[in-house]
């Protein structure tokens, strides 16, 4: 039988490897695009595992709204990504490196 | 409540929003040429709506769209001061953008849309509000660090504030979703009926932590600033004054409801929380400053040492203590205005300075700009008898009144030391052999900001603390 907690371990761990893929990543930012949306997904699978045993449709809700936010922001991320692009030539972690301490 | 009553309460989120669109669409037909036009519509539009605000404030609080929003003196005293500094931000612009050929339409129909955005995050009162008013403010925001787009700097900052901002959105989100589980509700209220049940639970307050921890990269608090002093460096100066200030008033006051509302009844659980974050900030902000010499990374570490001073007042979680955090962040926002205001008319031949070093005989070459920072600086250092000095002192009395006497100790403490980089800068500029001249005629709109906002910090608001204070305490009672 699979329970709310194989859910809960299942988007945990998606959202471990999100959030690993941003920092252990060195090489290209789109990858760090892919890892947020990985994140933004786990938390989805959390939404509606709850919104299922709780027996609530908020959760349900509050993951449409998430998925919507998450198209707006990777438009504005990729459009970012492309005004940086366009002035280096190159999307490398490293590159992003022009102000330090 | 029928729909017209709900939608009398969110008169001001609806102009800002209809504004916006409208603004879009002239600016489409009438190109970048109008872009000197739409700035004053927008600007009047932020005043208008600033004037609803304080119409409608002093009414019962009310309680929209099933719970989602409210409406009370917390979320009005927040509005007035986000929407001044929108208008303000905007009106400071207009110069610099000219001058740098960044003169689009866009830039003041996004701060209108970030404003709409920090306006639902002071009302916000369930998790889907607060974290839809979170990404309103904050895509607006990713694209005005990025606004310069022919400059490397510009789109490094605003790549950087994106990714970052992304991964705290989504463990701020991660949280909710957790807090949501294991209350059964998104309600602030209701939370707070299952919080005070469900104590100790473990889901429960990993939620919690979560939320926190995404809140605190909003509010730029160690250690979850790394972002700050690269996004405020790379972004043009106008972005970063207004990154400055409204972004973080609304962050803040959104922190305290979203701690204060729904988790009274564990307040054990997130104080330590909040005042080790209230520590590392004041730590960072006080040691890190020391060695920058653009004014602008300065800045940055001047704002997370001010957030960690907010925090102080947080982290007391009583009503005196949120009246705190709303003083020490108005008084934040007027410093913080006009010292920006003072870097934008850092200009000579040939471009913007942003070296500290650049301020140096500033009181021979230019000795009412210097006396204006000079007053800005003192009060942001907290000497005494400035208005910044009396932010401290609400939110350290606060801190005192609930039993934290030790953080009010670190705060005072590193307010010394931070007062050294702010000291240094004074001394350079009435001490040192002077640099060369900056222009002199770089619009008065910038050099009335920034004596206005001096001239606020010492002498009027000293007169005015009083009634301040008595002001933020009532709007801080409406969340208890």
């Amino acid at each position: 039988m699979i329970g709310l907690g194989h859910y809960l371990s299942v988007a945990a761990v998606l959202f471990a490897i999100g959030m690993a893929g941003i920092f252990v990543n060195r090489k290209n930012v789109i990858i760090i695009l892919m890892s947020i949306e990985l994140m933004l997904l786990a938390v989805n699978i959390n939404l509606v595992a709850f919104s299922q045993f709780l027996g609530d449709l908020t959760g349900q809700v509050f993951a449409f709204m998430v998925l919507t936010v998450a198209a707006a922001e990777a438009a504005v991320g990729l459009a970012i990504l492309v005004a940086f692009f366009r002035n280096r030539g190159d999307i490398a972690v490293d590159d992003a490196n022009l102000m330090k301490n | 409540m029928t729909l017209a009553d709900t939608l009398f309460w969110i008169v001001p989120e609806l102009m800002l929003a209809g504004g916006a669109m409208a603004l879009l669409i002239l600016g489409v037909y009438l190109g970048d040429a109008s872009s000197r036009l739409i700035s004053t519509i927008s600007i009047a539009l932020l005043i208008a709506a600033l004037l609803v605000v304080v119409a409608l404030n002093g009414g019962p609080t009310q309680e929209l769209f099933g719970g989602a929003l409210r409406v009370d003196a917390f979320s009005s005293f927040a509005k007035m001061l986000i929407l001044a500094a929108a208008a303000i931000a905007i009106l400071m612009s207009d110069k610099y953008l000219a001058g740098e050929q960044l003169g689009r339409f866009e830039y003041p129909v996004l701060i209108v849309l970030a404003a709409l955005g920090m306006m639902l995050m002071v009302s916000a009162n369930d998790l889907i509000a607060l974290y839809m008013g979170v990404e309103t403010q904050s895509l607006a925001l990713y694209i005005l660090a990025a606004f310069n787009r022919d400059s490397r700097r510009s789109t490094e900052a605003g790549l950087k504030y994106f990714v970052l901002g992304a991964l705290s959105s989504c463990m701020l989100l991660y949280g909710a979703s957790l807090i949501y589980g294991f209350t059964g509700s998104t309600n602030f209220s209701a939370i707070a009926q299952s919080a005070a049940v469900a104590r100790e639970n473990v889901g429960l307050v990993v939620g919690l932590v979560f939320l926190i921890a995404g809140l605190a990269f909003k509010v730029s608090a160690a250690p979850f600033h790394m972002w700050t002093p690269d996004v405020y460096e790379g972004a043009p100066t106008p972005v970063t004054a207004f990154f400055a200030a409204a972004p973080k008033l609304a962050a803040m006051a959104l922190f305290a409801r979203a701690l204060v509302t729904p988790f009274p009844d564990i307040v054990d659980q997130w104080r330590p929380i909040i005042a080790i974050l209230a520590v590392a900030s004041m730590t960072v902000g006080a040691f890190s400053a020391i060695v920058q010499s653009n004014i602008k990374r300065l800045m940055a570490y001047s704002s997370i040492g001010h957030m960690g001073f907010a925090l102080i007042g947080l982290a007391a979680g009583t009503a005196n203590g949120i009246g705190s955090v709303l003083v020490y962040m108005a008084i934040y926002i007027v410093m913080t205005v006009g010292a920006f205001a003072c870097i934008l008319l850092m200009r000579r031949r040939g471009g913007m300075t942003e070296s500290i070093d650049d301020l140096s005989g500033l009181t021979r070459t230019n000795p009412g700009l210097a006396l204006a920072l000079t007053i800005l600086l003192f009060s942001l250092a907290g000497v005494p008898p400035m208005a910044g000095f009396f932010g401290k002192l609400v939110v350290f009395q606060a801190a005192v009144e609930a039993d934290l006497v030790w953080l009010a100790i670190i705060g005072a403490v590193m307010s010394v030391i931070s007062a050294y980089y702010y000291l240094r800068i004074i001394w350079l500029m009435w001490f040192n052999e002077p640099a060369p001249a900056f222009e002199r005629e770089v619009g008065s709109r910038l050099g009335m900001t920034a004596f206005g906002s001096a001239a606020l910090m010492f002498p009027i608001l000293i007169v005015f603390i009083g009634p301040l204070v008595a002001f933020a305490r009532n709007a801080a009672a409406a969340l208890f």
